[in-house]
């Protein structure tokens, strides 16, 4: 694919609309710092502003007002309808009460796994990464999965270097066989260049869309 | 229950849920005057090779007044919850951390902690255990409802779940697979709070991160305290008391204690001051200088905030939004 041509917009700006697209109104978020923080943002502007905004340390239902640096940030509860803690929030999760969730990593393969947190071997990592935090529940709870990701072929690989976050693993079935919650699994991957969903059947990763510019090579 | 799948990382703390039970029936339930210094404190209650827990994390409600004064008084070979930014950060940058129960040690915004990095990647912290950020959470449950572990339905299938040490079982009931963390007992636990008493007793404002979870799961509990109020203030507002003071083993008196992180309602995070971190750290020598001229080269908390100076201080707390309107009591 080639680059998008710039009008106006930067590539951040890009996914932010793109992903505030995908939050639809009167339903719950799982939102981690960053993008979907801005994309929340918006979607609660334009069309969703009934979105029930969840972050990982407890805030749930905020108004934002302004933009958190940080997932404990006083804005993730600011006039919220609960300032929780951690257990309350993945324990909802883990309940279904979480339709969407928002994540990172480093890498993603075809069935939607994650890497956040080695690039490398693991015992002799290149570049040792943060790790899971949030992103495993995450990506294991939530109903629907939303990766949000730069589109380069150093994060696209046919393989991750470790599976930090649950995609549909080896494939069809996979994740009911570990024991994940049945239903469950990534939904979109939302990049700079495309929109990508997931093939019914086979789960692997198919492109729906490109963004304004972009042509698939 | 058949075990299907065992994680090949090392679980560095043993659930001794019944050493664990004597341990807090020995513990003085008496109204005892713990008002301390942070050096007295750490003193007393942190001893080298300790499992040390720090609540929140990172940039938030951080217990940094103390986590400074570990690394002043160089306590070595500990272990840790890795579940951080900015404490966690010192500690490394220390090079006081041999083991580490991680989920997430970042910066955030600002992308990879550079000191975590030098750790693992030069083998100096020698062991690191992968778990979720749910996994460490529910780990604290499981020692506050004082059973050996907790079973969750995240981790299942991943390389998190391989490099932790979590145990993937059939469930008894169900006969789905079902993974199963254990119990987590910390030697101590190191909480920042807007306010406490002088036996320990304390309340949070705002989001609750682990701190319930956390305090129960500790031997010993250092509590940090923006603000020491009459006992009468818990008394007033019961259902407000997220640490009851006899899991508490020290208070100190210490505002501004999360800096640079924010506390909220009351100052927001030093952002110039985290960069000015986020820079130093890229480098093993501006990382020492760092540490030289915060840490090791001021006395105790008092000196750093005079040495970050209070006009700026009183910037941060003049822009905290959103104050709690509420009073406590009365």
């Amino acid at each position: 694919m080639s680059n998008p041509v710039s009008d106006g917009y930067s590539p951040t700006e890009l996914l932010v609309c793109t992903a505030a697209r995908l939050m639809t109104d009167k339903t719950t978020a799982f939102i981690g710092t960053g993008i979907p923080m801005l994309a929340a943002s918006l979607a609660q502007r334009m069309h969703a502003p009934n979105l029930v905004t969840i972050f990982e340390f407890g805030g749930t239902g905020a108004i934002f007002e302004t933009l958190p640096m940080a997932v404990g940030g006083e804005c993730t509860f600011h006039r919220a309808i609960a300032a929780a803690g951690i257990c309350d929030v993945m324990e909802a999760a883990q309940r279904g009460f979480i339709e969407y969730g928002f994540i990172g990593g480093a890498q993603i393969d075809p069935y939607g796994n994650l890497n956040s947190t080695v690039i490398g071997e693991y015992y002799h990592p290149k570049v040792r990464l943060p790790g899971s935090g949030g992103g495993n529940d995450v990506g294991s709870f939530c109903w629907r999965t939303i990766a949000i990701m730069r589109h380069d072929r150093r994060r696209f690989l046919e393989k991750v270097d470790f599976v930090t976050t649950p995609g549909y693993l080896n494939g069809p079935g996979a994740r009911e066989a570990a024991g994940l919650p049945p239903g469950t699994g990534p939904y979109r991957v939302v990049t700079n260049l495309a929109v990508l969903g997931y093939h019914l059947e086979s789960k692997r990763m198919l492109l729906l869309a490109t963004q304004p510019g972009v042509t698939v090579e | 229950m058949e075990v299907i799948q065992s994680g090949i990382g090392q679980l560095i703390q043993k659930p001794d849920l019944n050493a664990f039970r004597e341990w807090n029936r020995q513990k003085p339930k008496a109204l005892i005057d713990k008002r301390m210094t942070e050096a007295e404190a750490i003193d007393r209650f942190v001893y080298d090779g300790d499992y040390i827990g720090t609540e929140l994390y990172g940039t938030v409600r951080c217990p940094m007044s103390l986590v400074n004064e570990v690394v002043r008084q160089k306590k070595k070979d500990l272990r840790v919850v890795g579940q951080g930014v900015f404490e966690l950060d010192m500690l490394l940058a220390a090079s006081l951390v041999k083991g580490m129960d991680i989920t997430y040690v970042g910066l955030e915004v600002y992308g990879v902690s550079n000191v975590f990095r030098r750790e693992v990647e030069s083998g100096r912290l020698e062991t690191c255990v992968e778990w979720s950020n749910a996994a460490l959470a529910w780990r604290f449950k499981a020692t506050a409802m004082g059973v050996p572990f907790v079973p969750m339905r995240s981790m299942l299938g991943t390389d998190t779940l391989k490099y932790s040490a979590a145990k993937v079982v059939e469930c008894p009931f169900t006969g789905d697979p079902i993974c199963l963390v254990p119990a987590l007992i910390l030697d101590v636990g190191l909480i920042h709070v807007h306010r406490a008493d002088k036996f320990g007793n304390a309340q949070i404002d705002g989001i609750s991160g682990f701190a319930a979870e956390m305090a129960r799961a500790c031997k010993r509990v250092i509590i940090s305290a923006e603000e020491i109020v009459d006992t009468e203030v818990f008394r007033c507002h019961p259902d407000r008391t997220i640490i009851p003071y006899y899991l508490v083993d020290a208070v100190v008196y210490a505002p501004f204690a999360s800096h640079p992180g924010e506390m909220c309602y009351i100052h927001v995070r030093d952002e110039e001051h985290i960069k000015q971190w986020v820079e130093a750290s890229q480098e093993p020598a501006t990382t020492q200088a760092y540490l030289d001229k915060y840490i090791y080269g001021v006395k105790n908390h008092r000196e750093y905030l005079e040495l970050v100076g209070w006009e700026r201080l009183e910037r941060l707390k003049a822009m905290a939004q959103g104050v709690d309107n509420e009073q406590p009591c009365i």
